[in-house]
């Protein structure tokens, strides 16, 4: 089938096989090895991605579903050589370990603060319920959503915990 | 750039502007031409003699190049391992399977859709056998989970489980069981399971590999904590010289232990490319990890202890039985002995265990986050806990009167081991006047007056890490069954450039950890080179130096002390030449801001990039001086590390779900020296999360027959950023003098700290109620259960 997709800004046009799922449509055909796979039952949200601006598990969502969308992958969040807030808050605060499954957790960090600019901690922790890490134990993840929330507030973003640990 | 804060300062990740990016390349990002994909035909039974396969309708397909059974890989042997103490698995099953989801055959075809297609089209007939699974029921040997074989591989023994290292130690028993039989002793005692456990790393396993007849030599990506040893076991299983076989690990999506065996897979996959002549592709389905990547933990036993009145304690015993699944892999029948190694603790008491290694017909268990300390720690601090409460003495202050004191160090416990270092007393009562132990507890006790179920739990554990030292590999760990030499060192090698950069090639393979950022502050440090000026290289067996791998939490003490000699190496070099360059003498050469200059006179000063210029221009050397500015170092440690600490909980329990909820969680490790407190950080909140994992929410649950009943992400709960706190982390630093960075270890001290910490101040919100011990995980429902029973 002959799908049509915008994809980080570019227009693609494409035939895919029916049962294609979008993950590996943009992995395998368009190169954009960023976005992750790390389960086969839609639940470690290693593979989210925006479509139309809402977060999406990419691996439980056929390519040709998204004909006619706006895709963002990881790759296109930072504009212009310029990290995103989020991408920054992750680096900042060390909100990842492997980067497995940090492009999937910025994506639907991403996600969180296009809808509320000022998450609490609990809200963060359970937008997050769908992102499994097995590294961080999600505390500095936490603390770089909270970076970026204050960074796209244009605030001051708060010291790191571990920042003030001097023993 | 000030230079002398890098180490031991906060620097932000190196590797990190690549993967928040999405340019990380993992395994599955790189493709070859020409691939081909994998699919497994794995056993439906836990136990069952095959009766006959057919894969002649799979291997009819379109698109299918070759099904493989054993008759056609025999002759490659079984599956190497480092202690080959059991039935090592065959690449396919061998006439009977012996674990459910063991690999029957396997598939290679077009793409992995074909594959699994084709796969499901293999015929297998299976003749049942009674499968063992469980342990108590392996451990008495009626029903054999490999038929004609006893199903107990071996007892670890608290004082003879090595021979030659134990001479001169006493055997406490006698004096364990005369403390027993005083009349003004307490004993208690517990039976707990330490459950079985899915490593789960998010990146699954995925291996590729590509044999190019040409070149007569194989090309190997694989996500493996061990490339070293993946390229010398390749070597050795297919008769190629070391030089023959790379192998590359570029990012490693997690390892955790799971990826430091050689599986049945890579070695398939190599086969299949050498009999085809094309890249053969695995790449592991979550399903597939849970019964084919090995599993961890898996205890079932009864810890008693011994002490007086008053708190001391005179004695302790752990009799556990251990599951070691079906077949060994790499330490498989070692892992419980990590923990035998750690059995006292932070104490002086005399210990005594007996630990039976039992096969059963599950999925092999063998190195998982901690490996053995996290049981061992979990057993000494739960009945230590026990005993505090049956003698009704703080937690905190029985503890205290146990420690080995600061002044005892080195210190040989009563397993014949020697720690390195420790300052127990002072990390704990650092801890509980960080937390306010005393507040804590008066907010627990009023809760409770309100009829609340709030507990405060302590936890404290040392651990072994750090390995070295390289005799330890002549004690039975052989490396040499992966081809390689039998040791346990750490290499390095720093080259500084024509350009003045600085290129650092290191032996271990980070999957996670930093590397990349940790050992460019050590040579920054140790060359007053800018960090930006250094890259680090690792994980590609062509161009690394010999290293042993990422495991154990020895990357630093290990292989970082050896970059930091191969650095201290260059530095000595480069000090002659700038000397040379501005005719003072090398002792009066300082190094920093990039360059080098005569101490007292900062004007007379030459550029990393004229040293390095001059170096490679031979003419421009001191007479006599070889040119070039490298060094490799091999630093062989003369002991392993002991990290320490203690850690504070406290949680509600509601009593009408059961469900824990964590209010606090506080943490004080003592990891010696730390290069970057940012980095040691992640990684304990790591640890912890996985530690409370084990506590409340996560089990490979198993039915009578063996089938796994957890196998996907959602029956098998990982916890979710929703499930966990925000950790309280702080640190004592006692640095170790057996190497020159005084550093430990922090990769594992996290996970071996925490469950019984979460366990600890459960049960004490539970003691109430006249509850003694409730088993993880301690999910909501075991939790009201034990409430209901407690309440009749
Ligand atoms: S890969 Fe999509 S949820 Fe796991
Ligand atoms: S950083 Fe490794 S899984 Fe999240």
């Amino acid at each position: 089938m002959k799908i049509s997709v915008t994809v980080n800004g570019t227009r693609y046009e494409r035939d895919v096989e029916p049962r294609t799922l979008l993950v590996h449509f943009l992995r395998e055909d368009l190169g954009l090895t960023g976005t992750h796979v790390g389960c086969d039952t839609s639940y470690c949200g290693a593979c989210t991605v925006l479509v139309d601006g809402r977060s999406v598990k990419s691996c439980t969502f056929l390519a040709v579903a998204a004909d006619g969308a706006e895709i963002t992958t990881v790759e296109g969040l930072a504009a212009d050589g310029e990290l995103h807030p989020v991408q920054e808050g992750f680096w900042e605060r060390h909100g990842l370990q492997c980067g497995f499954c940090t492009p999937g957790m910025i994506m639907s960090s991403v996600a969180l603060l296009e809808e509320n600019p000022s998450p609490s901690e609990a809200e963060i922790r359970h937008a997050l319920e769908g992102n499994l890490c097995r590294c961080t134990g999600y505390h500095n993840i936490v603390l770089a959503v909270q970076y970026a929330a204050a960074k796209l507030r244009g605030e001051q973003p708060p010291p790191a915990d571990w920042e003030e640990v001097g023993a | 750039m000030s230079t002398t804060s890098v180490l031991g300062g906060i620097v932000r990740r190196r590797e990190d502007p690549a993967l928040v990016r999405g340019k990380g390349r993992y395994v599955d990002d790189v493709k070859f031409p020409g691939e081909l994909a994998v699919a497994f035909v794995r056993s439906p039974f836990a136990h069952a003699r095959i009766t006959s396969i057919d894969t002649s309708a799979a291997a009819a397909m379109d698109g299918v190049h070759a099904v493989y059974t054993i008759d056609d890989v025999r002759h490659l042997g079984p599956v190497p391992a480092q202690v080959p103490i059991g039935t090592l698995r065959p690449l396919l099953a061998d006439g009977t399977v012996h674990h459910v989801g063991e690999a029957v055959a396997m598939v290679v075809a077009d793409d992995r859709y074909v594959a699994q297609d084709a796969a499901e089209l293999v015929v297998v007939d299976y003749d049942p056998l009674p499968a063992v699974v469980d342990l108590e029921e392996a451990l008495r040997d009626e029903v054999q989970a490999h038929e004609g074989k006893s199903n107990v591989l071996l007892t670890w023994h608290g004082q003879d489980w090595w021979p030659g290292v134990t001479d001169e130690l006493v055997d406490p028993k006698p004096q364990i069981e005369e403390a027993k039989a005083r009349e003004d002793t307490v004993v208690v005692s517990l039976r707990m399971t330490n459950q079985r456990l899915l490593p789960t790393m998010i990146e699954p396993r995925v291996t590729v590999a590509n044999w190019n007849g040409g070149y007569g030599a194989f090309e190997i990506w694989s996500a493996t904590q061990i490339p070293h040893a993946l390229a010398g076991a390749i070597g050795k299983i297919f008769g190629l010289p070391s030089n023959k076989v790379r192998v590359v690990a570029p990012e490693v999506g997690g390892g955790f232990g799971a990826k430091l065996n050689i599986y049945p897979e890579d070695i398939l996959c190599a086969f299949a490319s050498q009999q085809l002549e094309r890249p053969v592709r695995f790449v592991e389905t979550r399903r597939e990890a849970a019964v084919a990547t090995i599993q961890g933990r898996g205890w079932v036993g009864t810890a008693t202890l011994v002490g007086t009145r008053d708190g001391k304690i005179l004695g302790y015993e752990l009799e556990a039985i251990c599951d070691m699944g079906a077949y060994s892999h790499n330490f498989t029948v070692a892992i419980p002995a990590l923990g035998l190694f750690v059995a006292p603790g932070q104490y002086d008491i005399p210990t005594h265990y007996e630990l039976h290694c039992v096969v059963t017909n599950l999925p092999t268990t063998d190195a998982y986050r901690g490996a053995g300390r996290p049981e061992a720690a979990y057993y000494l601090e739960r009945i230590i806990d026990h005993y505090a409460r049956t003698i009704g003495m703080d937690p905190a202050e029985v503890r205290k009167r146990n420690f080995w004191p600061p002044d005892a160090f080195p210190v040989t416990t009563s397993v014949g081991l020697t720690m390195d270092s420790g300052d127990y007393a002072r990390n704990l009562d650092a801890l509980l006047e960080w937390a306010d132990y005393e507040g804590m507890k008066r907010r627990r006790d009023e809760a409770r007056a309100e009829g609340r179920l709030v507990g405060v739990g302590l936890g404290t554990y040392v651990e072994v890490c750090g390995f070295g030292p390289s005799a330890l590999a002549g004690l039975g760990f052989s490396w040499s069954e992966y081809g390689m030499p039998s040791a346990f060192n750490g290499s390095g090698v720093v080259r500084v450039n024509p350009d003045g950069t600085c290129t650092v090639i290191i032996g271990t393979g980070p999957s996670g950890q930093g590397h990349e950022t940790t050992w460019s502050q050590i040579v920054a440090e140790e060359l007053g080179i800018e960090l930006d000026a250094i890259e680090v290289l690792h994980g590609d067996t062509a161009e690394s130096p010999f290293g042993v791998g990422t495991f154990g939490s020895r990357s630093l003490a290990v292989d970082g002390t050896a970059a930091f000699e191969a650095a201290s190496r260059v530095r000595a070099k480069a000090a002659k030449i700038a000397a040379h360059l501005l005719e003072a003498a090398p002792e009066d050469i300082r190094f920093a801001d990039g360059g080098a200059h005569v101490a007292g006179s900062p004007d007379k000063a030459v550029t990393w990039g004229e040293i390095a210029t001059s170096a490679y221009q031979p003419h421009t050397l001191p007479e006599g001086m070889e040119g070039g500015l490298e060094a490799t170092a091999v630093f062989s440690p003369p002991n392993a590390t002991w990290p320490f600490g203690a850690h504070l909980a406290m949680v509600e329990v509601d009593p009408d779900t059961g469900n824990v909820e964590i209010l606090e969680y506080w943490a004080m490790d003592d990891c010696g020296n730390v290069v970057n407190p940012m980095i040691v950080a992640g990684q304990i909140h790591g640890g912890i999360a996985q530690g409370i994992g084990q506590a409340m929410f996560e089990h490979a649950v198993y039915d009578e027959d063996g089938n796994l009943l957890s196998a996907a992400l959602m029956d098998y709960p990982m916890p979710t950023a929703g499930d966990l706190p925000s950790f309280k982390l702080n640190r004592t630093t006692t640095p170790t003098d057996v190497n020159p960075l005084g550093v430990k270890g922090i990769g594992e001290a996290g996970t071996i700290g925490s469950a019984q910490t979460i366990v600890n101040a459960v049960v004490d919100a539970l003691a109430p109620l006249g509850i003694e011990h409730v088993d993880m995980p301690l999910r909501p429902r075991a939790v009201w259960e034990a409430i209901q029973k407690a309440r009749g």
